[in-house]
């Protein structure tokens, strides 16, 4: 039987790697992922898992180390937070490009400066074109669900993509939480056994991994190898979120949607503000207006199509971003993506951004009032504003 | 066990013939040497940090290495290396590999000296079983000559040029070899590609080591040094005769001394043909090669009474 546990976000990371017990997990301690790597240490210490640690001494090092350890046909997993994935930035392309399945946990968290240790998702948006396929979580109960599901997402061998699964920095990862654990077996057997495909460690079959690609080589083909991975990968998470409905009746996909149907109003949103918006849209359809919710899931790949199609009949879209891309006012990644998958529509709604949250400033329920109450007049001749600093101090 | 050159030929070479390093190459050489002193029925992994050896060896879809290979980076091999070793470990004791593994890194004196550095340490603190090979041959050579930790002080290099205002390179090299063994690792050494004896003795204990062993050894680049190509083993045997590179070993904590320098030879004679050192060699710089004799006789005075002799 599940049982039913409350605990940190951080833990439930942890739970789930229990239950997976990887071959290897590099890792390098970082507010506020360090929770994850104690908690999996003393783990390793009680003899839990059977999983060989790695105490790199950097992030950039941890990284490095899960490629080693992932070509040499390990199941790799580990977890870092802000700088620490800016300090892997440079190993997150090679891991994709390897085609190495490495499962990591990244806990939201803004990047410096000013350095600040609080969530936002500055430091995931700006992996985002890394290769590695990014879920979101919006609690802890997600979070776990999702680590279980990036393994059997990133060995698929449609899809050999390496998963990072995002929660948000203390709001998730430091917040006790109440969730549900699968059992160990069945965990287990969800999971399965892990055969690479090619590895270092193949005594009959010596391998080169991380060739030197000379002077007009095959560089472009193995990225555009690479590519149909990505575009391979949201059928594979469909079919995985399925099977994993049967085991745990939570049902996952690229997106949920809520109070949806007849929606004029839509807020997109991803992260853990999906629960302080969902109480809102509760609010303001008892006073009659038709809010809804499309909680993203999945951020890359980006389901543009499926995106467009759920808000096609909406009047107003509301994205809400817990980053900026200083582009100017192109605005936060989400919106510049909603609305870049729109170019082709038919209909398109009236589109606003919100970018909130940024290093860790709460989004209250009247901040969320507050832009409902902008966003549907929106395109109204008094309302012209796209960009939004929601909760700014003037 | 003696080291035969009757038996080594008959030894498979594990890095082949074909790869693009130059001719004259040093990289290749200490490459081969580290490789003759693999214990027979034994599997290896070798990683390479980017650089020569590394874009020489393994252009997609040629490869020369008969042995698994990985590249990841520039700055991270030993840290890539270190997953590796680990990944044998824990699958070694699931029962999921049955063989008997060797790991080793071959890089550079930039990608060991310099933006290595800290995966390097990293590696030998946490005591990874694998064999850290530093191909050194004092610049960057990959990118074109540029100065590294281990260029020595006043020679030329693309960013340490000479000038007007400028001597060549104002800084001594670091002592990665003194630093490596400031890790208390079971094995350390310093080697030459000119004394293959030497070199390969060194490289058979390193496989023995229980945990991490460090060999720097000197691998004259042609190319880097402005020499004709063909006196490689010369510059390698000069550099050892004048003690700018002495060949010398750290097992577990006593330093030693692995060939006798019976006359140390002028460090004049060893710079004179390398065009590196053209510029000291005139009016004007005499001062900087009396600064890098005084440099390399203190160095030699503290390693032998480091090594009792």
């Amino acid at each position: 039987m599940a049982k039913t546990v409350a605990m940190v976000g951080t833990d439930a990371v942890a739970e789930a790697m229990r239950q997976i017990n990887p071959d290897v997990v590099p890792a390098y301690p970082i507010t506020p992922q360090t929770a994850v790597v104690e908690k999996y240490a003393q783990m390793v210490a009680d003899g839990i898992v059977d999983s060989e640690m790695i105490n790199a001494e950097s992030e950039h090092s941890a990284m490095s180390a899960a490629i080693g350890a992932a070509a040499g046909g390990a199941r790799v997993m580990t977890a870092t937070s802000s700088q620490g994935l800016a300090l892997m930035w440079e190993m997150l392309y090679i891991a994709s490009g390897m085609r190495l399945p490495v499962v990591m946990a990244n806990v939201n968290r803004s990047l410096s400066a000013p350095i600040n240790i609080h969530c936002d998702h500055s430091d995931s948006m700006g992996a985002r074109d890394s290769g590695w396929i990014q879920l979101f979580s919006e609690n802890a109960q997600e979070t776990y669900d999702n680590v279980l599901q990036a393994i059997r997402i990133a060995e698929h061998p449609d899809v050999l993509t390496p998963v990072m699964v995002l929660l948000d920095g203390f709001i998730i990862s430091h917040s006790i939480d109440r969730f549900d654990l699968i059992d160990d077996d069945v965990a287990k057997a969800f999971v399965g056994q892990y055969t690479p495909r090619n590895s270092l460690l193949d005594a009959a079959n010596p391998s080169c991994w991380g060739a030197f690609d000379g002077l007009g080589g095959y560089f472009f083909e193995f990225k555009r190898a690479q590519a149909e991975g990505m575009l391979k990968a949201p059928a594979v998470i469909r079919e995985v979120g399925k099977e994993y409905a049967e085991i745990s009746g939570r049902r996952y996909d690229y997106f949920a949607s809520y109070r949806m149907e007849d929606a004029e109003f839509v807020i997109v949103a991803a992260g853990s503000a999906a629960g302080t918006i969902r109480t809102a849209v509760d609010i303001f359809r008892e006073k009659g207006l038709r809010v809804g919710l499309l909680k993203l899931r999945m951020f890359r790949p980006f389901p543009q199509q499926e995106l467009v199609e759920a808000l096609s009949h909406a009047k107003a879209v509301a994205v809400f971003d817990r980053s900026d891309t200083f582009a100017g006012d192109l605005g936060g990644p989400i919106f510049v993506e909603t609305r870049s998958a729109f170019y082709e529509a038919e209909k398109r709604p009236q589109l606003m951004n919100f970018i909130y949250g940024l290093g860790g400033r709460d989004l209250p329920m009247s901040l969320v009032n507050q832009a409902i109450e902008m966003f549907k007049d929106a395109g109204s001749a008094e309302q012209k504003k796209r960009i939004v600093y929601l909760g700014l101090r003037d | 066990m003696a080291i035969k050159l009757k038996e080594l030929v008959r030894q498979k070479e594990l890095l082949t013939g074909g790869h693009r390093l130059c001719a004259g190459c040093g990289a290749s050489v200490a490459v081969r040497q580290v490789l003759h002193a693999l214990p027979e029925n034994v599997h290896a992994v070798t990683c390479s940090p980017t650089g020569c050896l590394e874009v020489s060896t393994t252009i997609y879809p040629y490869n020369a290495w008969r042995i698994s290979f990985i590249h990841s980076a520039f700055e991270n091999a030993a840290a890539t290396i270190s997953g590796v070793e680990t990944a044998y470990r824990a699958l070694k004791k699931k029962g999921k590999i049955s063989e008997d593994f060797r790991f080793i890194v071959f890089g550079g004196d930039g990608g060991t000296y310099d933006i290595g550095f800290q995966a390097f340490s990293g590696l030998l603190e946490r005591g990874h079983r694998a064999v850290y090979v530093c191909y050194n041959n004092e610049a960057y050579m990959n990118t074109g000559i540029q100065r590294s930790g281990a260029t020595q002080f006043g020679a030329w290099t693309t960013t340490s040029p000479h000038g007007d205002s400028s001597a060549g390179k104002g800084q001594n090299r670091k002592d990665l070899t003194a630093i490596a063994a400031a890790h208390n690792i079971p094995y350390v050494a310093q080697a030459a590609v000119h004394n293959w004896r030497d070199t390969i003795t060194k490289a058979r204990k390193a496989f023995q080591a229980d945990g991490p062993a460090v060999l720097n050894i000197l691998a004259p680049c042609h190319r880097g040094w402005r020499y004709p190509m063909e006196q490689t083993i010369e510059m390698s045997k000069l550099a050892t005769q004048s003690c700018i590179w002495p060949l010398y070993e750290v097992e577990n904590g006593t330093w030693r001394l692995t060939a006798k320098i019976k006359e140390k030879t002028p460090l004049r004679d060893y710079m004179k043909p390398q065009g590196r050192f053209a510029h000291l060699f005139k009016p004007g710089n005499e001062g900087v090669l009396d600064l890098l004799q005084e440099f390399v006789d203190e160095q030699w005075e503290r390693l032998q009474q480091q090594c009792a002799e």
